[in-house]
């Protein structure tokens, strides 16, 4: 969620029971604001909070003119000082798929690999290094991956320029009614997957400078989405139930909206024995 | 040529307009100037009104049109009224049959529901004011969400007060005597807003007739025999016998200490939920399913679970609020000596009461040492229920009839069930492999004098609890599952079952194979041979030449 509009956004996207402490808002918007100058961000979006066993990570991520590219993250254990991650790469990602359990709280705490290949362990061992993976690595893959797979922005919201970079959509006044219920008119805000796969009479009824982004309606499994209007219908919550936490409100016919990740950072993998 | 006149005699107005006599005799003395006359008439109806802008002609024509279209039955009566319609209908909107529908949006309607949760019931004069002051089950809602928001645990103070004033609805409407805000459960279509009440002594209403618990029957027993029939055709009788049901806990006690009403948004109406079977808990702990939001939808799940959502929502409140209810240490103490304290069974004490003497803990102590919460859920057995229970006391009687190879071994099989008993402290939580059971912190570093002890629970992700000073209180926001870090994995089907014993009767034997039968044969030769001592070797030599033909 943008980090203006926070604390209005936190009382929208409530309905999880999960949310900041006043303290903690209240130095949100001073620090957030540093962050922006510090780092020169465009903006700044409050990601949410992943819980560890012993403490938790407060992220944040920074934009710079393309909304696309890839975002800096930071994370603070107590809202106040932040640092920077480092960005993320694909043996992060692939290492961290591995772990399970609980974040622990403890940036500096090391996993040990306790079921790995034994090829890979014989990989590692002979470039030296020791199968381990520091909780930093699992935390900034882990933010990857939520916003790869479940980071949404209503359609119309941004948009595509012709020299390619994305932008917000000064002329989006917010989804209908009915249309803010349709999954349709939700997208994965990350590089498309399925788009080219469409058929061609579809791809004609695209706008390619709005529709460039995959939608919702054909995420596996079906019914990884729970749509919800909250606050006698006027707002649309949309959770995720493949990673437990993640809230994405918007209030239709209005500018806002805004997605947010309360939760323990851990992807919920008995998704279809419980549907 | 003629224009006017001269009337005949049938025709209305013979005798007016005598020649000579007409009123525009004088002006009007030929056909030219006749029709300048008729243009000069059309003129002035054309003439529009000052006041209202109509002009006569064509309020006229539009009169007439109207008659014509409509022909209705004795027009000339009701002439006026059509004038007055036809004048009428010009300051309506041309209006098409097909009208926009004003939108009716749910919205509108949520918000209806809401307003009538801030109106006062009707009749409610200031006299009842002072005895709502008074003792109240109504729970201080806005206070323990003000405690857990100094946690970051809370919905927006919006929903809270609509929930706060949905309870009083409830108080009002049954008879309550203690009344808690127990928290929120989230489905997939709805939420789940769930108040944790206990009824006044005795004004429990009786519950209706409930439906038994449909268990695994047992095998069919054969078909219905004719009496014709020898009994000795009849297939094997199954020799199943289902497990006993193991009855549920009285209201009030145990599992089914509190009673739950559940609502999907404040302003709906609240709903019973009916209380807990062993059956459902043992079943519940075996699936892990999402709420959907409709108490009456089916949960399709193996094992097959004994109920619908309803039950299937209170029996996971009823493993929450068995694992998760605590207090800090000494708010609560055993009542005194009561007469039998031990129950039959074994169970320890179920009753407790609020500790006058209560000395509340610093916030460092209650964050740093888990010693200092206990649970005041009675944590519920393996059966099923809080208080063990042998399914098989009953059966003494029945041992005579049955037959008792089959029933002497089952009463020593089961072994009593002894669980944690009442106020235990936290410490003795198993954590989940090394992550302890609770995790406990301060709502704030910067501000220690007026910190909150908060306690979130892993077992139960979205249990927390909270303490400061002489107040605390439990609440749960979550979608009502247990945290466990191996994934889920379904209950396999149970093995084949049997369909009879196999005994020698019906098993199928080897064939004999050569050897055997020749041994056989020859065994039985000489038993003839011996038998028969008057016969010839002869005979002997034939037999054998027969068996190598063979």
């Amino acid at each position: 969620m943008e980090a203006a509009s926070l604390p209005a956004a936190l009382e929208l996207a409530a309905g999880g029971g999960a949310g900041l402490s006043p303290e903690k808002r209240a130095v949100l918007g001073a620090s957030l604001l540093l962050l922006q100058r510090d780092y020169r961000f465009e903006r700044v979006w409050f990601w949410g909070c992943i819980r560890g066993v012993r403490g938790a990570y407060y992220i944040a991520e920074g934009l710079g003119p393309d909304r696309a590219a890839p975002r800096s993250r930071l994370y603070s254990l107590n809202c106040v000082e932040w640092s920077l991650l480092p960005p993320v790469t694909e043996e992060m990602v692939a290492q961290a798929e591995q772990l399970k359990g609980r974040f622990q709280g403890d940036p500096s705490f090391e996993y040990e690999y306790t079921e790995i290949n034994a090829e890979d362990a014989e990989r590692l061992f002979e470039d030296g290094k020791e199968p381990m993976i520091k909780e930093e690595s699992r935390l900034v893959a882990t933010i990857e991956q939520i916003d790869k797979a479940v980071g949404i922005i209503p359609r119309g919201a941004f948009v595509k320029t012709p020299l390619g970079s994305v932008r917000e959509n000064r002329n989006f006044e917010g989804l209908s009614l009915t249309e803010a219920k349709k999954l349709s008119s939700y997208f994965h805000f990350t590089e498309p997957v399925n788009l080219k796969n469409k058929t061609l009479l579809e791809k004609a009824d695209l706008d390619p400078s709005t529709d460039f982004l995959d939608s919702l309606e054909h995420d596996i499994p079906q019914g990884s989405w729970t749509v919800q209007l909250e606050k006698g219908g006027t707002v649309v919550v949309l959770r995720s139930l493949l990673w437990l936490g993640l809230t994405f409100y918007h209030v239709p016919m209005t500018k806002q909206y805004g997605y947010v990740y309360f939760g323990t950072g851990e992807k919920n993998l008995d998704l279809p024995f419980m549907l | 040529q003629h224009g006017h006149g001269p009337y005949q005699p049938h025709e209305p107005g013979y005798g007016l307009y005598q020649p000579g006599y007409s009123p525009y005799d004088d002006q009007i003395p030929d056909p030219k100037s006749r029709m300048l006359a008729i243009q000069n008439a059309k003129a002035y109806l054309l003439k529009s009104s000052t006041t209202s802008g109509l002009n006569l002609y064509d309020h006229l024509a539009n009169m007439l049109t109207k008659i014509l279209d409509e022909q209705p039955a004795n027009a000339v009566d009701i002439i006026e009224n059509i004038s007055k319609d036809v004048k009428w209908a010009q300051f309506q909107k041309k209006m098409d049959t097909l009208r926009d529908e004003h939108e009716i949006l749910p919205t509108f309607e949520a918000a209806e529901k809401h307003k009538a949760l801030f109106l006062r019931a009707n009749g409610e004069g200031d006299e009842e004011l002072e005895e709502e002051i008074g003792e109240t089950p109504l729970p201080n809602v806005m206070e323990t969400a003000f405690y857990f928001e100094q946690a970051g645990i809370g919905l927006s103070k919006d929903e809270f007060y609509h929930i706060f004033l949905a309870l009083k609805k409830l108080i009002s409407v049954q008879p309550i005597q203690t009344c808690r805000f127990w928290g929120k459960i989230l489905g997939l279509e709805m939420n789940y807003i769930i108040a944790e009440v206990q009824y006044h002594e005795g004004e429990e209403e009786e519950e209706t007739e409930e439906e038994e618990v449909i268990e695994e029957g047992g095998k069919g027993m054969g078909e219905v025999e004719d009496e014709d029939e020898k009994k000795e055709d009849e297939p094997p009788k199954s020799t199943y016998k289902p497990p006993p049901v193991i009855p549920k806990e009285e209201n009030g006690t145990g599992a089914n200490k509190y009673v739950y009403f559940v609502c999907n948004e404040p302003g709906k109406p609240w709903v019973k939920l009916p209380p807990v079977t062993p059956a459902q808990i043992v079943c519940a702990r075996k699936i892990k399913k999402f709420f959907t939001g409709r108490l009456d939808a089916p949960v399709v799940s193996f094992p097959p679970f004994p109920g619908n959502e309803a039950n299937y929502l209170r029996a996971q409140i009823a493993r929450i609020s068995a694992g998760t209810q605590i207090s800090p240490i000494g708010f609560y103490q055993f009542a005194e000596e009561e007469g039998d304290e031990e129950e039959e069974e074994g169970g320890g004490r179920d009753t407790y009461e609020e500790n006058p003497d209560f000395q509340p803990l610093s916030v460092a102590e209650m964050v740093g040492s888990l010693s200092a919460w206990v649970h005041h859920g009675q944590s519920i057995l393996n059966q099923g229920r809080c208080v063990w229970l042998n399914p098989f006391q009953k059966s003494e009687e029945e041992e005579e009839d049955d037959e008792e190879e089959e029933k002497a071994e089952e009463p020593n099989e089961l072994q009593q069930e002894i669980g944690p008993p009442l106020l235990t402290p936290l410490s003795e939580d198993e954590g989940i492999q090394n992550i302890p059971a609770w995790t406990a912190e301060a709502s704030t570093n910067l501000i220690p004098q007026y910190a909150v002890a908060i306690l979130q629970s892993n077992r139960w992700p979205g249990a927390y609890a909270f303490a400061s000073g002489r107040k605390f209180d439990n609440i749960y926001f979550g979608w009502g599952h247990k945290y466990s870090p191996e994934n889920h994995i379904p209950a396999l089907p149970p093995p084949v079952q049997a369909e009879y014993p196999s005994g020698p009767e019906i098993a199928e034997t080897r064939d004999p194979t050569l050897e055997e039968e020749l041994a056989f044969k020859a065994a039985r030769e000489e038993a003839l041979a011996a038998a028969e001592e008057e016969e010839d070797e002869e005979d002997v030599d034939e037999d054998e030449e027969d068996e190598d033909d063979d």
